[in-house]
């Protein structure tokens, strides 16, 4: 049986191990917000936070997971008002918004270890989420935009 | 029943501004249905008090109900549409509440693609509006025994200045339903300088939602009971399972059974692909068990094509006569004449989408009814497909259409949607498929690969005194008909009959092409291929004569002018030449006000920097684009700054249409940069983002500058035209900074270091 914390919340699971933590979070437990898009780590649609860290989910194993703190786009503020989220919505990021669960919980990670970051530091953060809409430029000012708002 | 009419051909209302679209079967009114009846597809604006219009109603606590008929990937048409029945009804936007449609004709056409959903819906929201809110006015006129004429409307409310009394909408919706509808032609439309709402536009009904996770994706439809499916398809178009052995994949944990889905019958079309589906608890295992089937395919007839041989085909193709779709003076005579003669072959691959959001749907099937929940741009197309392989009325067919994350036409083509059906009604539960990134690339309804040959004869000034151009492709309408290898005059008008130039001598032809893969619609379809060879060939021409592009690309478009079609099939996609002519005064003041904002001749580049211009029409939308390229000694190319202008006639939501560009942007650098799909024997090659590469954060435009055009002209298209002109000042952008000119693409097959 494995045990890991999602959102707060203890859970055991005592499925397939090699189950990744995404098809957990969306099948069994019904938290959709984080997507599914490749599969393999390429496009970051499915990022949620392990122990604070960006993580992709679909290519983390529930083993991996085990003992772990899971924070999901569900649990990152309980009123959806993270300074990440309240940024996205001053700038209008999300065209079909499928992609932006998590690209907000990517920027909400990177603005957790670096304060202000440059754009080469937010180009490297992001460099691994997809937006197939094109919404780049506006994710890197709202990036900017909560930066202000972080500090 | 609802009266449905064909509003089609009309011009009408408010002046001559407005003109709409050939597609829209619109239904205007709608009479309720009487209490207790319960349509099979009806909704809470059905059921509301005041209900005069199909996609609005009106609650006696002043909720107003509008109906989003069209569907909503990014675009901001279940926003925009809505607002401007707000607009007209002078409705408080934050007691709008926004349903969206079920599949259902008596909304007119649903398929949200070509983008034409402002174009063709503007006229039918404004009359929604203003129909309830002249019901509203003689409501409160009646009651307080004045004159309706007295009477007028503010926000939410109808009030009567003269003796300082209103009344608020929800108070007055129970008396309002008691008259009758009025007619059309008694509608008084608000002037432009009474719009709240229109030009000024508003973000997403649903932003929300969507930076919360809450908002629903076909991917996170669930049903309780449901099973999740997932198919494996034959891997060439055509094939179908000899035999299949599914022992190790039962035993796969979770996995519950599997269900052998036949192939489509004759072409393509919507139908499935036909497969080996396996049913699973959850989505892993469903996707593990297809790991372990062991199937022996019968790959068919198709199972010879490669890309490679076949991009041959289609060059050869085009160096040869071919079918005339447009012919002014005669070319060849001035062929003939000699003087400087130049050649081309430009050259774009498949394409495929690879919207975010995989191909997924959910189905359930009882009681002879299929209800679906699906991420489709067009849920009628769903109902015909569904109702055909199910064998039960359209009727029956009952379509909830979730958001969808991403379409670009993909998701016009609801063949994964017809799979769940036909997956539920056989395993007796609600079914989800759900697929892969590698299915959603490998069996996509790709932009057609197509080749185009460019030939001009350049007189004295070096302007072209001849010009030919062929392009060869296969055509959308073989999905539907596998033996048409004709380009059709709806993708022959997108950039190719109605290339804008004013020369004496201009033919264009287009040569026959079979698909082997099925070809489908994909943001600005053929205008990509068709404006990438113009507008570079253009630019190549500019350099050989000598000439600045900007300057030479104006001389070729010449003087304002309407261009006649006359003898040419040029269906304008689908907008009469009255209200949309083709005006190329429009063209010439976009291109010469990118020049201006984009400072085009007055920066400097240094080595390795260089802008490119192009200049294009589609979807009834002028717009000019200067691209910014940095190239390194490496060949790393760097887009520093992109201006674009757009004139798409009244624009109702500039915020979303900005969005729409910038996107458009990324949309075309990835075109430009990586897009390829190739097939091996009649496998494609490519799977994942990690061999179909879309653009990332670090590979587009820094910065995209939107400007659109004030016009009055009726609104056109936003989401698609923003592409062509895109690629094509991209690639221009790289031969002034490179020197290497882009005539196949993506570009990583160049090598530019």
């Amino acid at each position: 049986m494995i045990q890991l914390k999602v959102n707060g919340i203890e859970r055991s699971f005592g499925g397939e191990t090699e189950m990744p933590l995404l098809w957990y979070l969306r099948d069994v437990l019904g938290l959709t917000g984080s997507k599914f898009g490749c599969g393999i780590g390429l496009c970051g649609a499915c990022t949620v936070h392990v122990n604070g860290q960006a993580t992709r989910s679909c290519v983390t194993t529930m083993r991996d997971a085990a003992g772990k703190e899971v924070g999901t786009i569900e649990g990152l503020d309980k009123d959806g008002l993270h300074p990440v989220q309240k940024a996205w919505m001053q700038i209008n990021v999300p065209q079909c918004g499928y992609c932006q669960v998590g690209q907000i919980m990517q920027a909400a990670a990177l603005l957790n270890s670096k304060k202000k970051p440059t754009d080469q530091e937010i180009d490297e953060a992001m460099s691994g989420n997809i937006c197939r809409c094109g919404t780049y430029q506006r994710i890197r000012a709202a990036i900017k935009a909560a930066a202000g708002e972080v500090t | 029943m609802s009266p449905i009419e064909n509003v089609s051909r009309r011009r009408f209302l408010t002046g001559g501004i407005i003109a709409a679209g050939a597609l829209v079967l619109g239904v205007r009114y709608y009479s309720r249905p009487s209490s207790g009846d319960k349509l099979p597809h009806d909704t809470n604006t059905d059921h509301a008090t005041l209900h005069p219009s199909v996609y609005l109603g009106i609650n006696p606590d002043g909720t107003v109900w509008i109906v989003a008929s069209r569907s909503e990937m990014g675009t901001t048409s279940r926003t925009t549409l809505p607002l401007v029945v707000a607009d007209e009804l002078d409705a408080d936007w934050k007691r709008v509440k926004i349903e969206q449609a079920l599949g259902d004709s008596r909304y007119g056409d649903q398929n949200t693609d070509g983008s034409h959903s402002i174009r063709s819906f503007y006229d039918a929201m404004r009359e929604a509006g203003a129909t309830a809110r002249s019901m509203l006015i003689q409501a409160a006129a009646k009651e307080w025994g004045v004159p309706a004429t007295e009477c007028e409307t503010d926000l939410h409310v109808v009030v009567h200045r003269s003796t300082n009394r209103s009344a608020g909408y929800g108070e007055l919706a129970r008396a309002a339903a008691k008259f009758p509808v009025p007619k059309r032609e008694d509608l008084k439309l608000k002037p432009k300088s009474a719009w709240r709402y229109v030009g000024k536009g508003q973000v997403s009904y649903d932003l929300e939602a969507l930076v919360t996770g809450k908002a629903i994706y076909g991917m996170d439809a669930r049903l309780d009971g449901m099973v999740y499916a997932s198919v494996e398809h034959p891997p060439v178009l055509g094939g179908k399972v000899k035999s299949y052995d599914d022992k190790e994949a039962l035993k796969v944990a979770g996995v519950r059974q599997t269900v052998p889905i036949d192939p489509f019958q004759q072409a393509p079309a919507f139908q499935p692909l036909g497969g080996i589906a396996v049913i699973a608890d959850n989505t892993w295992a469903a996707f593990q068990g297809r790991k372990k089937l062991n199937i022996a395919w019968d790959n068919g007839p198709n199972e010879t094509y490669n890309s490679e041989a076949y991009k041959n085909e289609l060059r050869a193709t085009s160096h040869n006569p071919c079918k005339v779709v447009r012919n002014i003076g005669d070319a060849d005579a001035a062929f003939a004449k000699g003087g400087k003669v130049y050649e081309a072959d430009y050259y774009v691959p498949l394409l495929a989408h690879a919207s975010m959001e995989p191909m997924v749907a959910l189905a359930q099937f009882q009681d002879g009814k299929a209800t679906l929940w699906a991420p489709t741009q067009n849920p009628q197309a769903v109902q015909d497909i569904v109702s055909k392989e199910l064998g039960i009325s359209k009727e029956d067919v009952i379509c909830h259409v979730t958001l969808l994350g991403g379409g670009f036409g993909r998701k016009s083509k609801p063949d994964y949607v017809a799979e769940a059906a036909v997956l539920s009604k056989r395993v007796g539960r609600p079914v989800k498929v759900v697929w892969t990134r590698e299915d959603d690339i490998k069996f996509d309804y790709y932009n057609a690969v197509a080749s185009m040959y460019m030939k001009a004869a350049l007189g004295a000034n070096g302007k072209p005194t001849a010009w030919l151009q062929r392009s060869v492709f296969p055509p959308i309408p073989s999905i539907f008909d596998v033996n048409a290898v004709y380009g059709d005059p709806s993708h022959l008008q997108q950039g190719w009959t109605d290339v804008p130039y004013d020369l004496p001598n201009l033919r264009i032809e287009n040569g026959p092409a079979k698909a082997h893969v099925r070809i489908g619609w994909l943001r600005s379809v053929a205008n990509i291929y068709h404006a990438f060879a113009v507008q570079c060939f253009t630019d190549e021409l500019a350099h050989e004569a000598g000439r600045d592009p900007l300057d030479y690309l104006l001389d070729l478009i010449g003087k304002p002018r309407t261009i006649d079609f006359k003898g040419v099939e040029y269906p304008n996609y689908g907008a009469s030449m009255d209200a949309y002519p083709w005006e190329t005064g429009r063209l010439r003041h976009v291109t010469e006000l990118v020049a201006e904002k984009s400072g085009w001749g007055k920066r400097k580049h240094g080595k390795g920097t260089g802008v490119g211009i192009a200049a294009h029409r589609s979807f009834l939308s002028y717009v000019a684009t200067v691209v910014e390229v940095e190239v390194s000694d490496q060949g790393e190319v760097r887009i520093p700054r992109v201006d674009t202008v757009l004139d798409a006639g009244l624009v109702v939501n500039p915020e979303a249409t900005r969005a729409q560009f910038e996107g458009a942007a990324v949309f075309g650098t990835s075109v430009v940069r990586s897009g390829e799909i190739t097939a091996t024997k009649g496998v494609i090659d490519q799977s994942n983002f990690q061999d179909y590469p879309v653009a990332r954060i670090t590979e587009v435009p820094y910065q995209t500058n939107v400007y659109i055009v004030e016009s009055d002209a009726p609104p056109a298209g936003v989401g698609e035209p923003g592409v062509p002109p895109f690629v094509a000042a991209f690639c221009n952008a790289i031969f002034a900074a490179t020197g290497k000119r882009v005539k196949d693409l993506p570009i990583s097959k160049l090598g530019l270091s």
